[in-house]
């Protein structure tokens, strides 16, 4: 599509050495840095309120606002502040995080100083999935270089600021992406969801006021503090400004992670960007933004476009983290959402027990379908547990593993009964949608 | 659920700290307002060490961090990365989520079980290979990926995947094919 593609989260990437401090300095970086120290912290926070900027992780809360929530310091009975970063990147289908750290860890760790400063937080973690050893390592060795450059630490650049940032490596748990989880885990206990209310930027480490964002987030708020926030919002759409990183995987011809701005056309990001399907292949199926959003029809894709509002109003479906899985023609979508379940049946903390019984339960019922054991009323089962899990567990994995076998079963039954040996039902469609 | 449910087997007897492991636990201890925050850096520490984490060196941890062994225990064991029993020298990990799939990752593991002769969860009879299916590592537009140890090695083929274990048997070092910073999006896949 003819609009402008800036690269604001991937200005640096494809520069030789640009983890280095040198090089990523050459290339602009800490240039936000030094004018957020001159910046009063509550107008760094207006600021990101007015880019209209949308966490990036998954549920496009608005990052100004969340800033907000954090109680005024006479409210805080001498309380710490904490910034926490949420680099778990455990989602199936998203694999930004990794790429942005790898090739920019700089920018991170300057989004990180200015959102704490901006919080009141002097001490920030940078919580990554525990397979991310070695990026954890770059990262840790950009810190490192920040550290001795000023960058980091007390006194940053003699402004009297003191921000520490830590990295702390997780251990194999996608559940710990969950911000409460990710704080348990944080704290050293198993890595299990809380009940919310109270919300992390109320009571969150340590049962101190936290905030929580994602690795894309905290680097986008380095180039709205440097850009301003009206530089921002002239891109994207007006309920979603910027760009967005999209990772795009499955049968596509260039899989691969894009820079675009929010509100591209869905059909564009598939044939222009990432090069269209295989030969000779047609569209069967799309999953929009990691494994646990709706799945999408064809149609459904020619009339969305990325973002936020429009993927809902089109498809009932979500941005999420931006995890793009395209199908082909040649999918088993029974199969593929037995692949689905088997990993929220192995991931649920199993706090909850429709979520632990359920999930695996959904698993069970996929396999023999996908295996031609299963009949109608097995289907039906599977529609009733999705939605008897969905909203009714502490954390919000219950429903990420419903809506995938809502979504399939709604949007293509046709795959589902003729497994079980039978047409779709007559009074199947409208109970469905009444969801 | 953890990966590893059973409880160890057999231990390591009597574990301690050397000086430096004691330092760098004391440096780790900095970065938390409580010490039972660095329980899960302590943990990769002692698996990093003692190669995984049998009850002895939970015991040992527990005590370094001032918590009950079975608290220690309770954590360890959510977490699918801390081992509690032992694997081969090198621990294959092939991603069997959506997108791998997509991608042919059953034809991956297909290709490493016939290739060392064991089944999934296995080790070679040598102790050098134990293989895994895992779920989704972060790399799925570079499909199909395996993580060996720390490394990711992507958009495997079978005749890359020969060249990595034959390597390996070798004795030599894992080689680095981590992602070039130019390379944030891929080849075609046609071929
Ligand atoms: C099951 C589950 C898994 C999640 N995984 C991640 C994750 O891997 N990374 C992430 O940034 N957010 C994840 N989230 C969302 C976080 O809870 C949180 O909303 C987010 O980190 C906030 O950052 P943001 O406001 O910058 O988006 C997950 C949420 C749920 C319910
Ligand atoms: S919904 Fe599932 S993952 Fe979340 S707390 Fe309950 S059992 Fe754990
Ligand atoms: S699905 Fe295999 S790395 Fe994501």
């Amino acid at each position: 599509m003819d609009v402008p593609k800036p690269r604001i989260l991937t200005a640096r990437w494809g520069i030789p050495g640009s983890h280095t401090l040198a090089v990523a300095q050459e290339h602009g970086a800490y240039t936000a840095l030094r004018k957020a120290l001159t910046m009063a912290p509550a107008d760094i926070t207006a600021v990101v309120k007015a880019s209209g900027l949308r966490g990036r992780g998954g549920a496009g809360f608005p990052t100004g606002t969340k800033w907000t929530f954090v109680p005024p310091e006479e409210k805080r009975g001498g309380k710490p502040v904490y910034l926490v970063c949420n680099a778990d990147e455990s989602e199936p289908g998203t694999f930004k995080d990794r790429y942005c750290i790898w090739n920019d860890p700089h920018m991170l760790i300057e989004g990180c100083v200015i959102a704490a400063r901006a919080i009141g937080a002097k001490v920030a973690y940078i919580y990554l999935r525990g397979e991310f050893k070695y990026v954890k390592d770059r990262l840790d060795q950009a810190l490192a270089e920040a550290r001795a450059a000023g960058l980091v630490g007390k006194n940053i650049l003699g402004s009297g600021v003191d921000v520490d940032v830590w990295t702390h490596q997780g251990a194999g748990a996608y559940i710990c992406g969950e911000e409460t989880a990710l704080l348990s885990s944080l704290e050293g206990e198993r890595g299990q969801p809380k009940l919310k209310p109270p919300f992390p930027a109320v009571e969150g480490a340590w049962r101190s006021p936290t905030i929580v964002n994602n690795v894309e987030t905290l680097q986008a708020v380095t180039w709205i503090v440097e850009h301003g926030a009206d530089a921002y919002k002239a891109i994207g759409t007006e309920k979603a400004p910027g760009t967005k990183l999209f990772c795009c995987s499955g049968n596509i011809r260039k899989p691969g992670v894009y820079e675009l701005p929010l509100g591209y056309p869905m059909m564009e990001l598939l044939n222009d960007e990432c090069g269209g399907l295989l030969p000779g292949r047609s569209l069967k199926a799309v999953i929009p933004g990691g494994s646990s959003v709706p799945i999408m029809t064809p149609a459904e894709v020619a009339r969305a476009t990325m973002d936020y509002e429009s993927i809902n109003e089109v498809s009932g479906s979500y941005l999420g983290s931006g995890g793009f899985i395209v199908m082909d023609d040649r999918t088993d979508l029974v199969d593929a959402l037995a692949n689905l379940l088997r990993f929220y049946a192995h991931e649920s903390c199993g706090q909850c027990t429709p979520c632990r019984e359920g999930c695996g339960w959904m698993y069970s019922i996929l396999t023999r379908l996908r295996d031609g054991e299963a009949t109608e009323a097995d289907i039906r089962v599977l529609r009733d547990l999705a939605n008897n899990i969905h909203s009714r567990t502490i954390c919000f994995f219950g429903a990420s593993a419903a809506m995938p076998v809502q979504s399939f079963l709604k949007k293509f039954p046709e795959e589902f009964f003729a497994r079980a040996g039978v047409g779709v039902p007559d009074d199947w469609r409208p109970a469905a949608s009444a969801k | 659920m953890a990966a590893f449910p059973q409880p160890p087997a057999q231990g390591h007897g009597p574990v301690d700290w050397s000086d430096q492991d004691r330092a760098e636990i004391a440096e780790l201890m900095t970065h938390y307002p409580t010490q039972r925050a660095a329980l899960l850096p302590i943990l990769w520490l002692a698996q990093r060490k003692w190669g995984w984490l049998s009850f002895d060196v939970m015991r040992r941890v527990a005590q370094t961090v001032d918590l009950p062994p079975s608290e220690v225990y309770s954590v360890a064991t959510f977490y699918t990365m801390l081992k509690k029993q032992p694997t081969g020298k090198y621990l294959i990990q092939v991603c069997h989520t959506l997108s791998c799939k997509l991608a042919g990752a059953d034809r991956i593991v297909e290709h490493i079980k016939d290739r060392l002769g064991i089944e999934e969860g296995q080790t070679t009879p040598d102790g050098m290979f134990t293989l895994m299916r895992v779920e989704c590592l972060a790399s799925c537009g570079s499909a199909p990926m395996m993580q060996i140890d720390d490394d990711f090695f992507e958009q495997l083929t079978p005749e890359s995947i020969d060249r990595i274990l034959d390597g390996l048997a070798k004795g030599e070092p894992l080689p680095l094919p981590r992602p070039e910073v130019d390379k944030w999006t891929f080849q075609s896949l046609e071929s």
